[in-house]
């Protein structure tokens, strides 16, 4: 079982003030902490899993800046035998399609049976690239795993679909399949893991590299343009509570009690 | 010219609200685009969907084949990049669920369509379309435009449109299946029903809902104190489940439950759409989260914008005392 695994990192913007640059069309990320994006962390364990139940090679693959090189070790240090990283300015990160054309022309030079991806990115979430990077392979996808059964040339998978139904679909491999959050309990990088990493094959590549043009992948040369971005107008009618964390906690108590709520 | 396609979802007999909202969208542009809608439906015995349809579209485009019995996002690639190629729409809609996030990136490429993922609104700038987005789960929104030549390709999120009245009767096509037999690479095999748990929250009148704010499993005793103090039952965002500090039917949003209680405190929950979608039906919501630009505060009735541990105690013990 040859697998690819897609990796991104992303900033962790949950808690953070997300400011828009000078540009208005890309955000200050210079106060942002980074790390692997969720879903691929699972992709991540998932391969892994399955490498140990029956043998195989992983590896990751990931468009980034060298910053990157953290999440990709942290990966390899779990399992996987090399990665990739491509590096290059003229790739428009900000559109799915384009950067699924990347990941494909890395792929493709080589034998597989089996690339994952995450099913959404945290900061983009075009929930996109994988099944784009299904039909530049030209072979079968799903999207939304939350489980994978491997076959006789063949592969089982569950989908997640709304309202916690599941649905089962059987594919040919080679195939792509996008990992949906909470498949298994990803495991930390073993200290062993993490000094074994460093020796690991870690290839950075540019588009030439990759036999892409410039065009096919960069900003003029995607079928979509970003106008701007703009901090959101947030119509909210929520009265705000105000004073210490306990004259909070008291009035909104007082609310819930004696204005009816409960 | 200016024609716009809608791609209508259904499932194991079931109109999605989802179609119903994307013709609504549709019809708030057609005047400008100057064009009329066809909803475009695939399935097996889906003759009263189609005819259902035709309230809200100009005309009603119908697959009616056993072997489109199931979604399967071959059979709908295929189907969809013969029906783009023969009428040549402007702009195609196809919902971002579970089924059109599997199937759209592969038709956008499969056609080079100009495409824009998750959209939650339209404009217009200088007579051109543009599709508004969010990045960074809500906190940025991103005006797109189309380059290039159409058919545009856009999924559109659940709940972003209010469906509209049925106000027009359009006209009601079958046409033949694509398909001569059935398709090998990819097959549907069953459903899955979600289990049921021992307690269900989309019943529950009172709701704690505790999302990746709350850092780690043990925080939860501090939950259940405030939970028992007002009888609530405890729910959680997906982080919170796919950590496994609560069992897979206690998760609200697109993925797990509908909610609508009288109550929903939402602690540590940024308000991803997913996770919006699920719960602003409540009657009432207080959200506590250390973040003033989280968007659960977008849907909150009353907001507290501080450190969960430090106001969550506070508050058990004050409800206590009052109710004692
Ligand atoms: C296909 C798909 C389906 C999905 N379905 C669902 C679904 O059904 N339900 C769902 O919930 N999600 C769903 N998601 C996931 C969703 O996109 C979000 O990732 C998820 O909702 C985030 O959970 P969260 O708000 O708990 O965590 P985060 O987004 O990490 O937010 C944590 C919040 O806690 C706050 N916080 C941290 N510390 C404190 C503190 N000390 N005091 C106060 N506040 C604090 C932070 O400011 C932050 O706002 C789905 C995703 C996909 C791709
Ligand atoms: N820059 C990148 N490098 C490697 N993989 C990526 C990159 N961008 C996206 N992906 C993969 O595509 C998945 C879905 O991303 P998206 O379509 O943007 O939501 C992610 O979870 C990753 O697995």
């Amino acid at each position: 079982m040859k697998m690819f695994v897609c990796i991104k990192r992303v900033p962790d913007t949950s808690e953070a003030d997300v400011k828009i640059d000078q540009t208005g069309k890309s955000v200050d990320s210079s106060r942002f902490s980074f790390g692997i994006n969720d879903a691929d962390n699972y992709a991540v364990e998932e391969a892994v899993l399955i490498k140990e139940a029956r043998g195989g090679e992983i590896k990751f693959l990931c468009i980034g800046p060298k910053d990157s090189d953290v999440v990709i070790r942290m990966s390899l240090a779990k399992g996987g035998e090399s990665a990739v990283r491509i590096e290059d300015p003229r790739i428009n990160q900000k559109d799915p399609l384009q950067v699924a054309k990347v990941l494909a022309a890395a792929i493709k030079r080589e034998q597989f049976d089996l690339v994952m991806t995450g099913c959404m990115s945290a900061d983009d979430s075009n929930m996109s690239v994988g099944v784009a990077l299904a039909e530049e392979l030209g072979v079968s996808h799903a999207a939304m795993v939350k489980s994978v059964e491997i076959l006789d040339g063949k592969i089982k998978v569950k989908r997640e679909l709304e309202g916690g139904l599941t649905e089962v679909v059987e594919m040919s491999l080679p195939a792509v399949i996008t990992i949906q959050t909470g498949i298994n309990v990803p495991r930390y990088a073993p200290v062993r893991g993490i000094r074994e990493a460093q020796k690991k094959e870690l290839k950075v590549l540019k588009l030439e590299d990759l036999g892409l043009a410039e065009e096919e992948v960069s900003e003029a040369g995607s079928r979509v343009e970003l106008m701007k971005l703009y901090i959101p107008v947030v119509a909210s009618n929520a009265e705000m509570i105000q004073g210490t964390p306990d004259e909070k906690a008291e009035i909104m108590a007082v609310k819930m009690v004696k204005g009816g709520l409960l | 010219m200016g024609d716009i396609f809608v791609l209508a979802e259904h499932r194991r007999g079931e109109l999605r609200e989802v179609s119903l909202e994307m013709l609504a969208a549709a019809s708030s542009v057609a005047p400008q685009l100057g064009g009329k809608i066809t909803a475009i439906l695939l399935g097996s015995g889906v003759n009263s969907f189609a005819e259902k349809l035709a309230g809200y579209s100009d005309k009603v485009l119908y697959v009616d084949d056993p072997l489109f019995a199931e979604y399967n996002s071959e059979k709908y690639q295929l189907a969809l990049s013969d029906l783009i190629s023969r009428y040549q729409p402007e702009l195609v809609m196809v919902p971002h669920t579970t089924q059109g996030v599997d199937m759209a990136p592969a038709l956008a490429v499969e056609l080079k369509m100009p495409f824009v993922a998750d959209v939650a609104g339209l404009s217009f700038e200088g007579g051109k379309l543009q599709p508004v987005r969010t990045y960074y789960q809500g906190k940025i929104n991103a005006d797109f435009a189309f380059k290039g030549k159409p058919p545009y390709l856009i999924t559109v999120r659940e709940s972003s449109f209010s469906a509209g009245d049925p106000s027009k009767q359009g006209t009601v096509e079958k046409i033949a299946s694509p398909l001569k037999e059935d398709i090998q690479y990819r097959k549907f095999v069953e459903y899955i029903e979600a289990v049921v748990g021992d307690v269900d929250i989309s019943q529950a009148e009172i709701l704690v809902a505790i999302g990746r704010g709350l850092r780690e499993e043990k925080n939860l005793s501090m939950i259940e104190d405030l939970a028992k103090s007002i009888n609530a039952v405890i729910a959680g965002s997906r982080a919170a489940i796919d950590a496994g500090w609560l069992p897979h039917d206690r998760q609200v949003g697109t993925s797990g439950k509908n909610v609508k209680p009288k109550v929903y405190i939402a602690i540590g929950i940024s308000g991803a759409f997913q996770h919006l979608a699920g719960m602003k039906a409540a009657k009432t919501i207080i959200a506590i989260n250390k973040d003033p630009n989280a968007p659960i505060f977008t849907v909150a009735d009353y907001a507290i914008v501080d450190d969960l541990f430090k106001v969550v105690p506070k508050l058990t013990e004050k409800l206590k005392e009052l109710r004692a």
